[in-house]
């Protein structure tokens, strides 16, 4: 059950993990981050179920294609925008995330059904002493960190990556420098889309390919508030904190509690630290 | 163009700022009251729901247009609203009793929703108040002695003073009348200092507190304002559906509120009634669409893809929201032939952050 | 009784002191300037005042009341009013709302009343539309009254600003930087309105300013701060002349 909490979690910090990595450069929180990835999985469907690829084939495929949906997306939309308040940006990402799960529905082969995506590992278990493993979860486990592990040695060591957290730290800073702060923006969502892509893949035999099933990146709220909003191993932790608080709810408390107890823990979090447990704290100069 | 010549402070306290002014408003107060004569049952039933979420826009002009917050959570206030006036009413209170407890429980709920409010801002902020809707959702499923659950509660229609105001002529009166009195109110705050001091936090927080505002005490005044203007639209709205139950008070009804302000033009009281209209009067407009579309495209997704459209359109293009191109098609005539493409631009700038670094 | 007294005040962020031990006292009805070179820790003491920033050590007394343990708008409501470096306006608001807003410690009536407008609002808004109306008499307002302030130039704005801590009716007026970012004529003007803010209105000024000319032509007596410690204290005259102000704006002669 430990384990199952930290699979389910580790689906929620990847989608947390879109949402830092968009929240790190620009300061606004895409609210279609659980819409990219449902359209992630409709991707990974169809090149899988429909074209017949293999599974490493359709995750890249999936990636690729959701990369260039989300630099699509940021030029189309969030780049009119750019500089304008929270509020604001917030409201356009919910109207694109309206658009993504309205447009689903019209495209032939996808439509309002509820499909399976086949993966490698299906429903194996096996047994350590008396622990029981189940390889999906497991599976879930080590692509996520191996993800995680890409993404610091990409930050940390290519020149986008370090002009991407320029871009993030100071934009005004950055493009005096002479970063293209517009492009990298781009590059930023392109990455993140890809990341939300990532997780729809994941995520898919859990809860299957369905045009709603965007909203459990309502869930991945909480995980990116808990961790910190601007910080990525916050959005890790976050993600691992409300997973396993959600099993171990759904395990030890009255019916019902399952579904707000992430909720529940965010209200907290921010009570006490009002920008999440690895948030910088704000403070206005004048 | 009309020149003002003013002659004593009193003038600029005024609701109505000159003749124009009241003749044009006087002719709309007489079309909507001869309306029910005019409109059949169908435009009528579209004209409650139109009444009844101008009260919710306005409420939430009062929070976002006004004092700056965002709220993803009103749905919730909605629920309360009209939860307690269908207990309330079952157990025989009159309307008149149980419309203000509606808006004073909502007030209450609002009041501790603005407690993490003092702390929060922006993004974290519509987060806590979407994590408090789904919340409040949740509690009205699964309390189910009092909500009756996801079975809900069935409510019969008001009557009060020996009036029945179950049929559509009646309940619209009586909608209009909580909209007008609703819309005086916050006029009446917005020219006062309670109204000036939700601006000035909306503006700058810190030059605020620096002129004596207390920002614990407004912003809470706001959240709690702000959901006793939705309770009254929740007992409204009660009664109006005649049945409630919890899939009615969802995350995806706040956003629908929400859109009402950003719709209409933030910041414009006469955007919250005119985003009410088209928030109720598009879903309309989809569905005769639909009779000419190919079945694919006019499936259940075709209302998701034109709602957000017209949300991302709006922000991009007409950020004063209906209001505001109202406000620049008429000073295009006032000034035909010098009007100027960039009278209403906004700046282009580079994002402003607050973090401290 | 002191009137404005700042006691062995100080702050540190992280392991940085930005402003440490400084203590001075400010007479009534006199204008006490605070000079430095950028970054000295003029700004911080003046947020520390407002208690924008908890201090870390030392106390502010006004009129021999301690405001440790109030919250920034009760500095307000204590009559202690003041001006930002950068502008700090109620941007879409009109300049009548920004100074009405400064009225708004003088606050009479409640959220009830006001939600009908009773008789008394009306009477009690009109009282503060007339206090305004004055600050907007004295600053020469009147063209802009009903501008919104975000159109206005910045030179109009800092008037503005100056307008809405003075309509607050304070008994002390902190003024940062009133004539950054103002042309010659302007810090002229503001120059003037500084002294008659002095000698008319009775409202005793501590400012922060770089422009000597005009820290030398209002301030009775100035602060030289460096590095966050105070260096020199007197008249603008000794001030200049003091050999460690010069050397903490020149350097140290070879």
């Amino acid at each position: 059950m430990l384990l199952a909490g930290v699979a389910q979690g580790c689906v929620y910090a990847l989608v947390a993990l879109g949402f830092v990595l968009i929240y790190k450069a620009t300061e606004t929180v895409n609210f279609a981050q659980g819409d990219l990835m449902m359209l992630g999985g409709f991707f990974a469907l169809t090149s899988s179920v429909i074209l017949g690829w293999p599974y490493w084939a359709t995750i890249l495929f999936a990636v690729v294609a959701m990369a260039a949906v989300g630099m699509l997306i940021e030029r189309l939309v969030l780049r009119p925008v750019l500089g304008q308040p929270a509020f604001t940006v917030v409201m356009i990402t919910i109207g694109v995330g309206y658009v993504l799960r309205g447009v689903v529905t019209m495209i032939p082969g996808w439509g309002t059904e509820t499909y399976t995506l086949p993966t490698p590992f299906s429903e194996g278990t096996f047994k350590v002493g008396e622990v029981i493993f189940a390889v999906q979860q497991l599976a879930v486990i080590g692509m996520t960190a191996a993800l995680v592990a890409a993404l610091y040695v990409f930050f940390r060591f290519s020149k986008l990556g370090v002009a991407m957290q320029a871009t993030s730290q100071n934009q005004l800073a950055a493009a005096y420098m002479g970063i293209p702060v517009r492009r990298v923006n781009m590059m930023i969502w392109g990455l993140s889309a890809g990341v939300a892509a990532f997780a729809g893949i994941l995520l898919a035999p859990v809860t299957f390919v369905h045009s709603n099933m965007g909203f459990i990146g309502l869930k991945a709220f909480p995980a990116a508030v808990v961790g910190g909003f601007g910080s990525v191993p916050g959005a890790i932790v976050g993600g691992l904190i409300i997973g396993l608080v959600e099993a171990f709810a759904g395990r030890y408390m009255p019916e019902g509690f399952k579904d707000v107890a992430a909720y529940v823990v965010v209200l907290v979090v921010l009570m006490f630290k009002p920008s999440g447990i690895f948030g910088e704290t704000a403070r206005k100069k004048v | 163009m009309r020149f003002l010549f003013k002659t004593g402070y009193a003038q600029d306290l005024r609701l109505f700022k000159h003749g124009g002014q009241v003749f044009w408003y006087g002719l709309l107060v007489a079309l909507l009251l001869a309306a029910p004569f005019a409109v059949g049952e169908y435009g009528m039933s579209q004209l409650h729901f139109i009444l009844i979420y101008s009260i919710v826009g306005l409420g939430l002009m009062l929070l976002v247009g006004f004092t700056g917050q965002i709220s993803l959570g009103h749905a919730a206030f909605l629920a309360v609203g009209a939860y307690t006036e269908a207990l309330l009413q079952a157990r025989g209170l009159p309307f008149f009793v149980s419309l203000p407890v509606a808006a004073l429980l909502s007030g209450a709920l609002g009041w501790v929703l603005g407690l993490p409010a003092l702390r929060l801002k922006g993004t974290y902020l519509a987060i806590a108040t979407l994590a408090f809707n789904i919340i409040v959702e949740e509690v009205t499923a699964r309390w189910e002695g009092l909500t009756g659950g996801n079975s809900g509660l069935h409510l019969k229609p008001i009557e009060m003073f020996g009036i029945d105001f179950g049929g559509d002529a009646s309940f619209y009166y009586l909608c209009l009348a909580l909209t007008v009195l609703s819309i005086l109110a916050l006029m009446n705050l917005l020219r006062s200092p309670t109204g000036r001091a939700f601006v000035a936090i909306r503006d700058s927080e810190i030059s605020a507190s620096c002129m004596g505002v207390n920002l614990a005490t407004y912003k809470t005044m706001s959240f709690a304002l702000s959901a006793a203007f939705t309770g009254i639209a929740g007992a409204l709205y009660a009664h109006k559906v005649s049945f409630i139950s919890p899939e009615q008070f969802t995350l995806l009804q706040s956003i629908e509120l929400i859109t009402i302000v950003i719709l209409g033009g933030v910041g414009f009281i006469h955007g919250a009634v005119l985003g009410a209209a088209f928030v109720i009067v598009l879903p309309q407009l989809i569905s005769i669409a639909k009779d000419y579309l190919p079945s694919n495209i006019a499936g259940s997704g075709l209302q998701a893809v034109v709602f957000g459209l017209v949300l991302i359109g709006f922000i991009i293009f007409e950020p004063l929201g209906l209001y505001g191109r109202w406000l620049k098609v008429r000073t295009w005539f006032e000034l035909f032939p010098f009007y100027r493409r960039g009278m209403f631009r906004r700046q282009k700038s580079y994002m402003k952050s607050e973090r401290l670094k | 009784m002191s009137f404005f007294k700042v006691d062995n005040l100080g702050i540190r962020f992280g392991g940085v002191v930005a402003v440490d031990k400084v203590s001075f006292e400010v007479k009534r009805g006199e204008c006490y300037t605070i000079i430095g070179p950028n970054g000295a820790g003029k700004t911080t003491i003046f947020n520390l005042i407002g208690l924008l920033y908890p201090a870390t050590s030392g106390r502010i007394f006004l009129e021999d009341r301690e405001l440790t343990g109030f919250s920034p708008h009760q500095v307000a409501d204590l009559g202690i009013a003041r001006t930002f470096q950068n502008i700090e306006l109620f941007e879409h608001a009109t300049v009548l709302q920004n100074l009405l807003i400064g009225r708004h410690r003088h606050r009479k009536t409640s959220l009830w009343q006001e939600l009908i407008f009773t008789g008394a609002t009306r009477r009690a808004e009109l009282a503060q539309r007339e206090a305004v109306e004055k600050v907007i008499d004295f600053l020469d307002l009147a063209k802009v009254r009903d501008s919104l302030v975000a159109g206005l130039p910045y030179g109009v704005r800092k008037v503005v600003e100056l307008g809405r801590a003075l309509a607050t009716e304070p008994k002390l007026l902190l003024l940062d930087e009133p004539s950054s970012g103002l042309n010659p004529e302007e810090t002229d003007d503001m120059a003037f309105w500084i002294e008659d803010i002095k000698r008319h209105l009775g409202v005793t000024v501590l400012m922060v300013e770089h422009d000597m000319n005009l820290v030398s032509r209002v301030s009775d007596r100035v602060l030289a701060l460096n590095l966050g410690s105070a260096i020199a204290e007197g008249t603008p005259a000794e001030v200049q002349a003091h050999p460690a102000v010069i050397e903490a704006y020149l350097g140290k002669a070879a």
